[in-house]
């Protein structure tokens, strides 16, 4: 990481420490913008939280491995979760992830070449009444088909 | 997704409704009053475990502390579950006036609802909702001229972790930890956000105290059963005509509300979402009710067509990764029991093995530390019970057709 990175992200984590305060019950939330501009939690992003907030590293790292929408390497632009609990599973969920896995060039629990997508399982998405369901990035898309799910994703920038 | 509010229909939650009307008959009256009529009501709490709401709230309500905490548990997870989805979308009333009214009557000025981070695009709404309460001084300092009366209300996001549903790991998550339930007792009640009182519901639960508020205990408990009274919604999914969620009185029949839905061919319901009981059609006349078939609200149906055991290892594998791993029996358990679904799908299984399962499941639902280990176990013992010819007995040694 280059020493201006290095700066630019300690006066944004500084800044995200002024705006929720210090106490340690800010650390989710600091933790998700961080998650949310980066889209991971660098090595030094989580060194600085720690230094911060007055705690221990370690405890950082525990607390975004525990999270599913933490996650401390990178991956690609776009983040798609489609949904794999039973209902979604049974009104066709294989179909439409193997569409998705054909059109982007790879698997699940993968970043696409381009880096434009990372495809992963969620357990439910609380969609069930409207199955298969993903998300992508925070929006949600329902009853998709195929067909559909290729669409939705091709017109993703 | 569109607001469907026009076209609900119900007995409680879903009628007409004026947003704040309840907040001001609440602070019109005594606190002990609504508390009474909530006790009146016998209100019973709606994220599945059914503890009776106006007991919780007496017990914060006495706590002395210099700061109280109302959170609603809006880490709606459980498989088969979004009428809390429903009800911030289309009815954000009724849940912010059940919050302030909680508010009221504990003593607290602060409401914090945690939102499951899958809900995220939720948040732009609620939050406008939020700053209009504000402008009609529903939120805020001396609200609706009450003075001395302050409240206002938050929204936390969780971050993916269905166990954090669990009131104390909520808490632990609250305060920046990893989302572990926390030994029992001290209770939320005395010792929870912050170490102080706290009272954690369902944001139905809450919805419906603005209901019995604005029209009485007497009347609330006229719907429902004498044991569970009101109505519940329920999240309805699978293989029926009409999934959706749907306001229905306690103590409906399976039967009936497979009908209700048009639900054709059915031959198992799944009631109470993955850590529920699996049920089949020879208990289709059971109730709906905390007295005897218990939910949160998650009814899936599955007709003729669908392998019971693919199911099965459906909730396990989600077990598996949802176990926080703190506790042992759960971390441990439910990854031997997902070992078990797999013996059996290729056929390489012994009963007496599978017996000893059951038994460790049955270990389970005593030694885990939190609602998730104790209750993870339920499918597997009643789908391998009430399907044991179509899993076990099959004539194929077991492996299920293959």
């Amino acid at each position: 990481m280059l020493v201006v990175e290095k700066n630019a992200l300690t006066e944004e984590i500084e800044s995200l420490v002024q705006r929720f305060g210090k106490d340690r019950s800010s650390l989710l939330k600091i933790l998700h913008e961080i998650q949310k501009t980066h889209r991971h939690i660098p090595d030094f992003a989580q060194q600085e939280i720690a230094r911060l907030l007055d705690i221990h590293p370690v405890e950082v790292y525990s607390v975004i491995t525990f999270y599913a929408f933490l996650n401390t390497e990178p991956k690609g632009r776009n983040l798609v979760r489609v949904c794999k609990t039973i209902t979604c599973d049974l009104q066709g969920k294989d179909a439409v992830c193997k569409a998705i896995e054909r059109e982007l060039g790879c698997k699940f629990g993968e970043s696409s070449k381009d880096n434009k997508f990372y495809l992963e399982y969620a357990n439910c998405l609380g969609l069930c009444d409207m199955g298969p369901a993903m998300a992508v990035n925070e929006r949600v898309y329902t009853n998709l088909t195929p067909e559909k799910a290729v669409e939705i994703l091709n017109g993703v920038k | 997704m569109e607001n469907k509010r026009k076209e609900r229909k119900g007995a409680v939650l879903f009628t007409e409704y004026k947003a704040g009307k309840s907040i001001k008959k609440a602070l019109s009256m005594k606190r002990d009053d609504i508390l009474l009529e909530i006790k009146e009501s016998k209100l019973r709490g709606r994220g599945g475990a059914g503890f009776p709401t106006s007991t919780k709230w007496m017990l914060t309500a006495a706590a002395i502390a210099d700061e109280k905490f109302v959170i609603c548990n809006a880490d709606e997870g459980e498989p088969g579950t979004f009428k809390d989805r429903v009800l911030l979308m289309e009815y954000p009333d009724l849940v912010f006036d059940g919050m302030v009214i909680a508010g009221y009557i504990i003593g607290s000025s602060k409401g914090i609802v945690y939102l499951r981070g899958e809900y995220e695009y939720l948040l732009p709404s609620l939050n406008d909702y939020l700053e209009n309460m504000r402008k009609d001084n529903y939120l805020g300092e001396n609200i609706c001229g009450k003075s001395g009366f302050n409240f206002d209300i938050e929204i936390h996001l969780g971050n993916g972790a269905y166990v954090c549903g669990e009131e104390t790991a909520l808490i632990e998550s609250m305060e920046g930890h990893r989302g572990e339930a926390r030994n029992r007792p001290p209770f939320p009640v005395t010792t929870g956000f912050m170490k102080k009182p706290t009272v954690v519901n369902n944001v139905e639960t809450l919805a419906c105290v603005t209901k019995i508020v604005e029209h009485g205990g007497a009347w609330y408990k006229e719907h429902g059963t004498d044991k569970s009274t009101g109505s519940k919604l329920f999240s309805i999914s699978g293989d029926c005509a009409k999934p959706g969620v749907y306001e229905l009185a306690w103590g409906t029949s399976i039967k009936e509300l497979l009908e209700f839905v048009g639900a054709e061919k059915t031959k198992a319901v799944q009631v109470g979402g993955a850590s529920g009981v699996c049920l089949n059609k020879t208990q289709f006349d059971r109730q709906l009710a905390y007295e005897d078939a218990a939910t949160g609200g998650s009814i899936m149906i599955f007709n003729e067509s669908r392998s019971m055991l693919h199911v099965l290892k459906n909730f396990m594998e989600f077990f598996v990764e949802e176990s926080c791993g703190q506790c042992t029996p759960c971390r441990v358990g439910n990854i031997k029991l997902l070992e078990g679904v797999e013996m059996i799908e290729s056929g390489e299984f012994t009963f007496s093995y599978i017996n000893k399962l059951k038994d460790l499941g049955k270990t389970m639902q005593v030694a885990s530390k939190c609602g998730l280990g104790q209750s993870s176990p339920n499918s597997f013992i009643s789908i391998l019970e009430n399907f044991k010819d179509e899993i076990l007995n099959n004539g194929n040694g077991g492996s299920n057709g293959k």
